[in-house]
Parts: C-alpha cells; sequence; structure tokens
C-alpha cells in the first residue's frame, strides 16, 4: 500500500477531485438506477394487482 | 442435455426465472466491486507518468466496453423481436437501454475528469470520443422513440431498427483509435498481445470489469420484470400474481 495518511489517500497525489469526481458521480449515478428499478419493479406489481382487481387500466 | 431454452422465451416462465437469478447477480455486483476497489485503490500502485489520476480508468474503461456490449446485446434482442416476432425479446431490448445509456454517460464522464489532467482538455471532437457520444444519443433515441408510440409492439419494431442500424457506430467506437489519428491513445489490453500495464493494475479492472457486468445483468433482469407485468397484465398468469 502506497498511502502513509487518510489525507494522502484523499488527496490522490494532487489529482484528488478528478479521482473522487469520477468514482463519486459513476457510483451515485448506479445507485440512483438501483432505486429506480426496485422502485419501478414494485409499482408495476402495485398496478398489475390493482388491474386485477378492478378489471380496468387505472 | 434436454434442457429447453424456449420455455424460457415467453413471459410467464422468464418472470420468475428473472426473480430466482437477480439476486445472484446482484451479490456478485456488490462483491466484485469491493475486490475491484480494493485492488485499485490499495494494491495497484501509483503510475508512474500519470501519477493517481490512471486509477479513474478502473470504472472507465468497465464503462466504455459495457456500453458497447450492452448496444450490440440491446440490437440483438431487438432484432430477434422483429425477425420472430417474440415479445420477450423486445421487452429485453427496452430493458438493456437505461443501463446501456447509463454505461456511455459513465464512460464520457469518468473520460472527461482523466482527460483534464492527462490531455489538458476535458473534451475533443475525435473520433472515440464523438462516436462514443453518439452511442449515447442512439441509445436516448431508441428510448424516446420507443416511448413515442402507443402501440408497443408497433413501438417494439420502429425501436428495433433504429437500434440495428445504429450497430454500425460500435465497430467505428472500437477501432476508431486506429483508423483515425485520434488523441484518445489505443487500447493497453487486447486478445493479440500481452497487455500494455502493470499485472495488478490489470486484475483491477478486470474485476471492475466482471462487476459492471453483473451489475448491467441484474439491473436488466430487475427492470425487465417491471416491462413484463406492465405489457402483460392482461393475462391470466399476472392475475394469479396478483392474488399470491
Amino acid at each position: 500500500m502506497q498511502w502513509g495518511s487518510v489525507g494522502e489517500f484523499i488527496a490522490m497525489g494532487g489529482y484528488g477531485r478528478y479521482v473522487w469526481g469520477a468514482f463519486g458521480v459513476t457510483f451515485a449515478l448506479m445507485a440512483g438506477e438501483v432505486v429506480t428499478v426496485v422502485k419501478a419493479h414494485r409499482a408495476s406489481l402495485r398496478r398489475a394487482r390493482l388491474f386485477t382487481k378492478r378489471g380496468d387500466d387505472r | 442435455m434436454s434442457f429447453n431454452w424456449f420455455r424460457y422465451s415467453s413471459p410467464q416462465t422468464f418472470y420468475p426465472l428473472a426473480g430466482r437469478l437477480a439476486p445472484f447477480f446482484w451479490i456478485a455486483a456488490v462483491a466484485l466491486t469491493i475486490a475491484g476497489l480494493y485492488i485499485g485503490f490499495f494494491v495497484a500502485p501509483t503510475d508512474f507518468q500519470q501519477g493517481d489520476s490512471y486509477r479513474i480508468i478502473f470504472i472507465h474503461v468497465p464503462a466504455a466496453w459495457m456500453s458497447m456490449f450492452i448496444y450490440v446485446v440491446m440490437a440483438g434482442w431487438a432484432a430477434a423481436g422483429l425477425i420472430f416476432n417474440t415479445r420477450l425479446s423486445s421487452m429485453m431490448a427496452n430493458a438493456l437501454a437505461p443501463t446501456g445509456a447509463l454505461m456511455t454517460a459513465i464512460a464520457l464522464w469518468t473520460g472527461a475528469l482523466w482527460g483534464r489532467p492527462t490531455w489538458g482538455t476535458w473534451w475533443v471532437w475525435d473520433a472515440r470520443l464523438t462516436s462514443e457520444l453518439i452511442l449515447l444519443f442512439l441509445y436516448v433515441g431508441f428510448m424516446a422513440l420507443h416511448a413515442s408510440i402507443d402501440d408497443p409492439r408497433r413501438a417494439d419494431k420502429a425501436a428495433a431498427i433504429l437500434a440495428i442500424v445504429g450497430v454500425v457506430n460500435v465497430p467505428i467506437i472500437y477501432f476508431s483509435v486506429k483508423w483515425w489519428n485520434t488523441l484518445h491513445q489505443g487500447s493497453s489490453v487486447s486478445i493479440t498481445r500481452a497487455p500494455s500495464m502493470a499485472s495488478t493494475m490489470l486484475l483491477g479492472m478486470l474485476v471492475m470489469v466482471f462487476a459492471f457486468w453483473a451489475y448491467s445483468i441484474a439491473t436488466a433482469l430487475t427492470r425487465v420484470r417491471g416491462i413484463i407485468l406492465e405489457r402483460e397484465r392482461h393475462a391470466a398468469w399476472v392475475a394469479q400474481l396478483g392474488t399470491e
């Protein structure tokens, strides 16, 4: 391991804002997509059940 | 082996299968990401030329590869839907498009953040970067076209044609660094010769590639389940699902 301290790790040899900007946005977007697909599936399941109960598209 | 693949080509049988498979891919995605990040940040050394900015490649390269690969798979499913008229194929294409678009956006974003300290610019209109941007527009175009047509089967067909025509862009992206004089470097990893990078760097990158694979499969499987329910809600099996 080449990091002497937490500060050195965060600084990334002076490239901290580029490295963390890249990783931060990537994992934020991915986490957002995970929440979206899981919620979308649950919503579809709810709508399907509602449709079965009422027999219409509302 | 008497395994019948066609059994799973109907939405009714694929819906529960996708539900059983998805958790394995979610777990694999998380585990591989943790392993890949550990190797990428704590095992792989600092690059002697690029310093630590090179660590962006641990997400840039997997995202760029997935952006192209997902497009080909998406177009393949869309074509299968067009040719064999199978509903599930078109649903798979629809489930892959947003993840492919996300991978393309990540590739462009991380590329810009790598390019700034390395090349001195966020963006250049060279062949590699421009063709990757066109890929993003193709994904967005595919989704927009599908969403703009009310009848889902007609939407499938129109979007499939767009997807198939757009496939021509993928080899252009891949070979752009050979065909044109681009600012973007050639590939460091190739099948025909030894990779031109340290083995721990390569290992970290490959683990992240598998992590992105697992992630893409998990999101596509979860998304397609929602799409199946939306489009098959008139089917008896969905009604049965509702009473469970």
